[in-house]
């Protein structure tokens, strides 16, 4: 019992600092990182709910064919993000990163 | 060997599978998109007819895919919410592929562009026909996490035709959109799992029944409606929706306005008012009322500030999504056949009257090449009949009889004055007061003509271009003169729905 309260606890921290990080950085790819991490701990929760009935020398099969599922979505998904990403960058100059980076740059020259 | 009989369970898959294999075909066979989309829409179109006469005859069905029963296995099942919504989706998807054939013939005659023209085509239609299937699924699907699967599904195919016109805008509004639907199905996906651990259970009849109250299932819930309010964009949720909306091409706009947010509230309102009615709280549904009032408000004032057509449809669609979320904390005291024919009326004027408003932007803003309202002058006299169809989508939407959007209302009002809630009929007619503004607003212009102007005549164009958009607006017209129709089709096969309808009809 105390194992899948473990690893599910553990499942909603990543959960909650993925939601973090995709609310507070502004960066593409840290938002695609940050949803990655954040469907990892939905799985480990998923997982770990299949460990419950351990007594019994059993295992629920159901979860593992979720967490199969929720896999292959999420990488098809991962994958039009950074498609998606890339052609931001391209077609708008967006680079944030960069941005930042020469704005703090001329700051610190200009202090 | 299935033989298929006019009781045959299996026609509920055709609904989910042609589509999915036409949209192959349109991968496959790039030069024949439109027949191929179009045979599938159309026989769509006559399967959903066949299933709602499936309905009227003997009554909800199931159909156990595979052979296996349900705490192991997938079903589907037909009823009278889930009949209305798929025929919305039918006859909007129809009027959109004509529509959609009209606009990509009229850009691929612009030489300078008719390459990325061609391209866009050749990826609206398998998309387009990857999206109707999900959306099909998710109306008719029975296990919530198959629910999980067709909401993805219409995540990726919706964010990728947002993306399809290629401005910087349009990509990021949709890389954005993308990052947004994936969080709403993550928290979705959260909530399946404490549903799955205090219940054991995914299907939703079996939900239903073993009716489980416990902290379990009320923190599911709480994620899947937080989830699905995200993709729904209710009001504070909302900031996603405009830009997405208003930078794709014409026909995805319509898509997405009149078909993507619906599915997402139907699965919200069927989970509380049909699967977990008795974890709902006053408290609850009268939050949720509020953010629907707060919806109907803010939408219609952001509404009557912008200076862009297409931007201005978008934040109706914010306006008009309040009037679902008003319906719910009537439901302590009408149940929820009324609540269901609320709700449902809502859903089928909006869905007709907005995709037909969008279709209209297009049309403008292929011929002006711009839609700034402020220039709008003079439309009149060279598109009569989009500018036809833009008053009678703006009657809907401001809810004037004979429109579907007018018996939803009327209901409206005359179940919150019969609860003595009267705020929420304030809200209500203020919301219609502000509709008439922003809608009368692009009409004026359309109607001024500057003195000393000669209009050139416009280039010839399809008349797909302006039929669907004028047929959708008087389907949504005239809707509330078969009232009576849908409301039949809705009390059959649930037993919660049964009850008779109060005469409160006009």
């Amino acid at each position: 019992m105390i194992t899948t309260l473990l690893y599910s606890l553990t499942g909603l921290i990543l959960f909650a600092m993925g939601l973090f990080t995709l609310i507070v950085h502004s960066h593409p790819l840290r938002k695609i990182l940050a949803v990655n991490v954040m469907s990892t701990g939905v799985f480990l929760i998923l997982v770990a709910t299949a460990y419950t009935p351990l007594g019994q020398g059993e295992i629920d099969p159901v979860p593992h064919a979720m967490v199969l599922t929720g896999i292959v979505v999420s990488v098809s998904i991962t994958a039009l993000a950074l498609i998606l990403a890339c052609r931001v960058q391209e077609t708008s100059n967006l680079d944030l990163l960069e941005k930042s980076k020469q704005s703090k740059a001329r700051k610190e020259s200009g202090a | 060997m299935i033989f298929l009989h006019a009781d045959t369970p299996a026609w509920m898959l055709f609904p989910i599978v042609l589509p999915l294999i036409a949209g192959l075909l349109c991968f496959l066979f790039s030069r024949r998109t439109f027949v191929i989309a179009l045979a599938a829409v159309l026989a769509n179109f006559l399967v959903v007819c066949l299933l709602i006469y499936q309905l009227l005859v003997f009554g909800s069905m199931r159909c156990h895919m595979g052979g296996w029963q349900p705490p192991l296995g997938i079903s589907l099942r037909t009823d009278g919410p889930a009949l209305l919504m798929l025929l919305m989706t039918a006859v909007t998807g129809l009027a959109i592929t004509l529509y959609a054939r009209g606009y990509f013939s009229y850009r691929i005659f612009d030489p300078p562009r008719a390459g990325r023209h061609q391209r866009q085509q050749r990826f609206f239609w398998p998309l387009w026909m990857l999206l109707l299937a999900g959306l099909n699924g998710l109306f008719l699907s029975n296990d919530i996490f198959n629910i999980y699967v067709t909401l993805e599904l219409i995540g990726i195919s919706a964010a990728s035709l947002a993306a399809l016109s290629g401005k910087p805008a349009s990509q990021l509004a949709s890389f954005r959109y993308l990052l947004i639907s994936l969080l709403g199905s993550l928290t979705y996906l959260l909530g399946i799992v404490f549903l799955y651990r205090s219940c054991g259970v995914l299907d939703l009849d079996l939900l239903q029944n073993l009716s489980n109250n416990g902290p379990g299932v009320r923190a599911a819930l709480a994620l899947m409606s937080v989830g699905l309010l995200l993709k729904t964009a209710l009001f504070p949720l909302h900031f996603w929706l405009p830009p997405a909306h208003a930078n794709a091409l014409a026909p995805v706009s319509a898509i997405l306005s009149a078909l993507v947010v619906k599915g997402s509230f139907y699965l919200l309102f069927r989970f509380w008012f049909e699967i977990f009615p008795s974890t709902i709280t006053t408290p609850a549904l009268n939050f949720m009322g509020t953010l629907g009032a707060a919806a109907i408000l803010w939408g219609a004032i952001q509404a009557m500030r912008q200076h862009r057509l297409k931007l201005m449809v978008a934040y109706s669609t914010v306006s008009q999504l309040g009037y679902l979320f008003i319906a719910f904390p009537l439901a302590r005291v009408d149940g929820s056949a009324q609540l269901w024919s609320i709700v449902i009326f809502m859903a089928l004027a909006h869905s007709c009257a907005k995709s037909a408003m969008f279709m209209v932007a297009g049309t403008v803003f292929l011929h002006l090449g711009h839609d700034r309202i402020k220039d709008l002058s003079g439309v009149r006299a060279t598109l009569p009949i989009t500018v036809f169809a833009y008053g009678i989508a703006g009657v809907s939407l401001m809810g004037l009889p004979p429109s579907g959007a007018f018996i939803a209302k009327w209901m409206l009002l005359s179940s919150s004055l019969a609860s003595s809630q009267w705020w929420w009929a304030l809200v209500v007619m203020s919301g219609s007061l502000l509709a008439m503004i922003y809608v009368f607003r692009v009409m004026s212009r359309f109607f001024v003509i500057p003195e000393g102007v000669s209009f050139i005549r416009p280039a010839p164009f399809s008349p797909l271009l302006e039929w669907p958009a004028l047929a959708l607006a008087l389907i949504s017209l005239f809707l509330g003169l078969v009232a009576p129709w849908p409301l039949h089709i809705l009390s059959q096969g649930s037993t919660a729905l049964a009850q008779s309808f109060p005469g409160g009809l006009p």
